[in-house]
């Protein structure tokens, strides 16, 4: 099959160095408000940092993908000694909880790697480098886009049903951030 | 749409559980710019002199500053403003942190409290939603614990919360308010909050801070930033340690103690203890340091560190920062790891870790000294350790002696008598001060210690050396990149400036040099409690990353206010100038602007005078201290000089309220 290369950026996460300010919250925040920076508030930033400093917890965890329903089941993790939250880690937009959504809309939230500029905002703003991060090349399989999309649209279809489907993309046309 | 600001005020009427928001008038903003200059403008309209610290007319403030909120790196500050149980005078405590912001992002700049509450209770503050709920529960809960245990049954684990201990609640004169990571600790405006029962603010914002100008905002944010990286890794040579680098004091990061514990007092700001700082010392203290602290932290956006989470063995993990880690220490002549460990205390009870060890040590000496006797500690331990808990203790609870201790030296002095006020020795306006005794006067700080009303000298030093330096080479070398000046013959007063000879203090800096210096120093603290600044990125440090040359730029581009260096120092003037009228109405007067008669050997009364005299016309205060009409009048202050001729403020020689009694002597709990 053929390859290609393609860049994989990844943020390392030192929570070591992590001293809790929440500057990455509110720049990412920050740099997603329109227009670019005529507003803040780390209650929409695409990074939240799990923060309790009695019990030395600080953890930045980016927000991954939204989903429709909550896991069947929760984790809770255990690590030195140290008891997270209930799904502490977990990067997704979920209903079980008001993390990762906009505060007014409760739309989802999604980390972009701040798309566009060289150095995601939150890297750029953490000094102390307990965020930095890492680019590196790997060779990839290339899939056709076609068949990526009816390989997603299967697995969304045996989920949800042929109905429901139809009736989301229906919805979502109508959403003028999906045009 | 307000930039920077959100324009709205909470009104809080605690006697009729009333809660108003109120939106604000941008024109004071202009003036007063936010934070203390607007507490400040209120305070006056609202408090008149004849209300007392614990009358419920008296208002508490706790405000965000002007820029909290908005991008700009270590805009975190709280301004409590209220009037001192201690000094009866106005107080502003800044405490830094996360509260400030979080309010901000709720949508309010100020909450100001009014009345008093007939049961304890605490403020829940989420957005739009305010409540005031039951604290029964929580009464003589430590500051820390209650802040657990409310975000534990709001089920929101991101509310910030300020509060009290069992300090604040039963009205200890140097009750702090805590909140975390910071407090707010001097004057003892924990105490109004006793007062007036309030246990906790509680606030969680989920809001948007706009700016008014964006990129231009955004690009002195990163060089700021920029300017941050370059002094961390180009610390100043030939100061000492914590006065190279940026932040509040690097106390949790720095190990090397050996210019606190030689230069300053131990005890009851005594003895100077020279040779103390051992080869063997440095390595026990570092390695309790080491083992008790778990991280450095910051406060909010920002990466500076400055202070730790601590967990002494066998005791709850607490916060720590700055100077609290030796003023135990030093008062009770012990080591590091008692001080640690007793502070974890202090903070709970939330006192002022100012006072309150210089309060205990002041008590020992009392006993020492057969002005108090055995019979009036009864059951107190034997080991200064163990004595120092046994004291505490009964401050917070206002128990037996400690009833009295905790109206501060100065009332506890006047209520012991029998010679007592002589040990109460280090106070300025009646509030304890750093344990600092030297040998020479120097005339710069000789101002600051006297006209300061932040009674606190690392909230009026910073700008100038503290010192000179010994070779004209040095000097040169330090004005070079010297930027943050506002005029350049400061460069000149440094570089002229001797160790010894001629150019050397107590003559020089000049008086009238000493005015420039002095003015420039607190004018940049001042403009800092206004927008919120923490003091370790702006006023405190060496070469700052914030000066009087990028703050203009950071209010008009972030808050849309016309604004430039001359407009900037003409606001910060304005309410600098209010505070002062503020606690002239309450009869502060030239007498009593002196340091503690023996924070000098050398003292050179003709030269003070001069000092005075010259600061005062220089401030356009006349020889009482008072402002005079023309400075009122430039400053467009004509209400206060209204008031000061109905008052015939100018005529009377001044008297603080009620001068023979404390504030309270009658005890309810
Ligand atoms: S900016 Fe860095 S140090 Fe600050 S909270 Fe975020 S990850 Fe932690
Ligand atoms: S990479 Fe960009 S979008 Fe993602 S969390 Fe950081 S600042 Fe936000
Ligand atoms: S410099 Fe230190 S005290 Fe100041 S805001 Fe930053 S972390 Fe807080």
């Amino acid at each position: 099959m053929a390859t290609e290369k393609k860049i994989i950026k990844a943020i390392k996460i030192n929570a070591d160095l992590c001293n809790g300010c929440r500057a990455c919250e509110m720049i990412c925040s920050a740099f997603h408000s329109l227009p670019m920076y005529s507003s803040n508030n780390p209650a929409r930033a695409r990074i939240r940092v799990v923060r309790h400093p009695l019990e030395d917890i600080y953890v930045p965890v980016y927000a991954g993908e939204s989903v429709g329903a909550e896991c069947a089941g929760r984790d809770k993790y255990i690590i030195d000694g140290k008891e997270y939250d209930e799904c502490a880690f977990c990067r997704a937009s979920c209903p079980s909880r008001d993390d990762f959504k906009e505060p007014d809309s409760g739309l989802p939230l999604r980390c972009d790697m701040c798309e566009g500029e060289d150095e995601p905002m939150c890297v750029k703003w953490c000094i102390t480098d307990a965020l930095t991060l890492e680019e590196r090349e790997e060779e990839v399989e290339i899939v056709e886009p076609q068949e990526k999309l009816d390989i997603g649209l299967a697995s969304l279809v045996e989920t949800h049903g042929m109905q429901k489907i139809m009736d989301a993309v229906t919805r979502m046309s109508s959403l003028k951030d999906f045009k | 749409m307000r930039y920077g600001e959100t324009g709205y005020n909470l009104e809080i009427d605690l006697t009729r559980s009333n809660i108003e928001r109120v939106s604000t008038n941008p024109e004071d903003s202009q003036l007063y710019l936010g934070g203390l200059g607007t507490n400040a403008k209120i305070m006056w309209d609202r408090v008149p002199p004849e209300v007392e610290a614990f009358s419920p007319d008296n208002l508490l403030i706790f405000a965000a500053g002007l820029l909290c909120g908005t991008p700009a790196t270590g805009c975190n500050r709280t301004i409590v403003t209220t009037i001192s149980p201690q000094t009866q005078l106005l107080v502003f405590s800044m405490m830094g942190g996360f509260w400030a912001p979080e309010l901000k992002y709720a949508g309010y700049d100020k909450v100001i409290l009014r009345g008093k509450s007939p049961k304890l209770v605490y403020l829940w503050i989420k957005d739009d939603k305010v409540e005031i709920r039951d604290a029964s529960h929580l009464k003589g809960k430590g500051a820390i614990e209650t802040a657990e245990l409310i975000c534990q049954e709001l089920k929101e684990p991101k509310a910030q919360v300020a509060a009290i201990g069992m300090a604040g609640e039963n009205r200890v004169y140097f009750a702090s308010i805590e909140q975390g990571r910071s407090s707010a600790s001097r004057g003892g405006i924990g105490a109004v909050m006793g007062d007036k029962g309030v246990k906790a603010i509680v606030v969680r914002g989920t809001k948007d801070i706009h700016l008014s100008r964006p990129a231009e905002f955004m690009e002195l944010c990163n060089e700021a930033m920029d300017y941050i990286k370059f002094r961390n890794e180009n610390p100043i040579p030939g100061v000492m340690p914590i006065l190279a680098i940026l932040g509040s004091p690097q106390e949790m990061k720095i190990h090397d103690e050996k210019w606190h514990t030689e230069n300053f007092m131990w005890g009851n700001s005594r003895e100077r203890r020279k040779g103390f700082w051992t080869e063997e010392i440095a390595k026990d203290w570092t390695q309790t340091m080491e083992k008790m602290r778990t991280r450095l932290i910051s406060c909010y956006n920002c990466p500076m560190t400055c202070g730790a989470t601590i967990s002494p063995p066998g005791k709850p993990t607490y916060m720590m920062k700055c100077f609290s880690k030796l003023t135990y220490t030093m008062a009770a002549f012990s080591d590091l790891a008692f001080g640690l460990g007793i502070a974890q205390s202090a903070t709970e009870h939330g006192v002022d870790g100012f006072s309150a060890p210089q309060v205990m040590a002041f008590a020992l000496e009392l006993l020492e000294a057969g002005i108090l006797t055995k019979d009036d500690f009864p059951g107190m331990p034997e080991d200064s350790e163990g004595r120092f808990y046994w004291l505490l203790d009964h401050i917070v609870r206002r128990e037996g002696i400690g009833d009295v201790l905790a109206n501060g030296t100065y009332w506890a002095a006047r209520q012991i008598g029998n010679g007592a006020e002589k040990y109460a020795h280090n106070n300025i306006k009646k509030q304890e001060q750093l344990p600092l005794k030297l040998s020479m006067l120097n005339p710069i700080y000789f101002l600051m210690y006297a006209t300061g009303e932040k009674l606190n000298i690392t909230q009026i030093e910073g700008q100038f050396p503290q010192a000179p330096f010994p070779t004209r080479e040095e000097r040169e070398a330090f004005v070079k990149d010297w930027f943050q000046v506002p005029d350049e013959k400061f460069k000149q007063y440094f570089l002229d400036w001797e160790l010894r000879g001629e150019k050397s203090i107590p003559f020089y800096p000049t008086p009238e040099m000493c005015c420039d210096i002095v003015d420039w120093q607190e004018r940049m603290h001042y403009i800092d409690d206004a927008l919120g600044m923490c003091a370790g990125l702006s006023s405190f440090p060496l070469k700052p990353p914030y000066h009087i040359h990028n703050y203009p730029k950071l209010i008009s581009s972030g808050v849309g206010l016309d604004m430039d260096e001359a407009t900037l120092t003409e606001a910060a003037k304005r309410y600098r100038t209010l505070v002062r009228a503020i606690n002239t109405r309450r009869g502060m007067r030239r007498k009593d602007e002196k340091p503690p008669a023996n924070h000098w050997k050398k003292r050179f009364p003709e030269l003070e005078k001069e000092l005075l005299d010259t600061y005062y016309a220089f401030k356009g205060w006349n020889e009482q201290g008072i402002p005079t009409e023309e400075t009122l009048r430039d400053l467009g202050l004509d209400y206060v000089y209204e008031e000061f001729v109905k008052r015939g403020v100018y005529s009377d020689n001044g008297d603080t309220p009620s001068q023979a009694t404390p504030a309270v002597i009658d005890k309810e709990v």
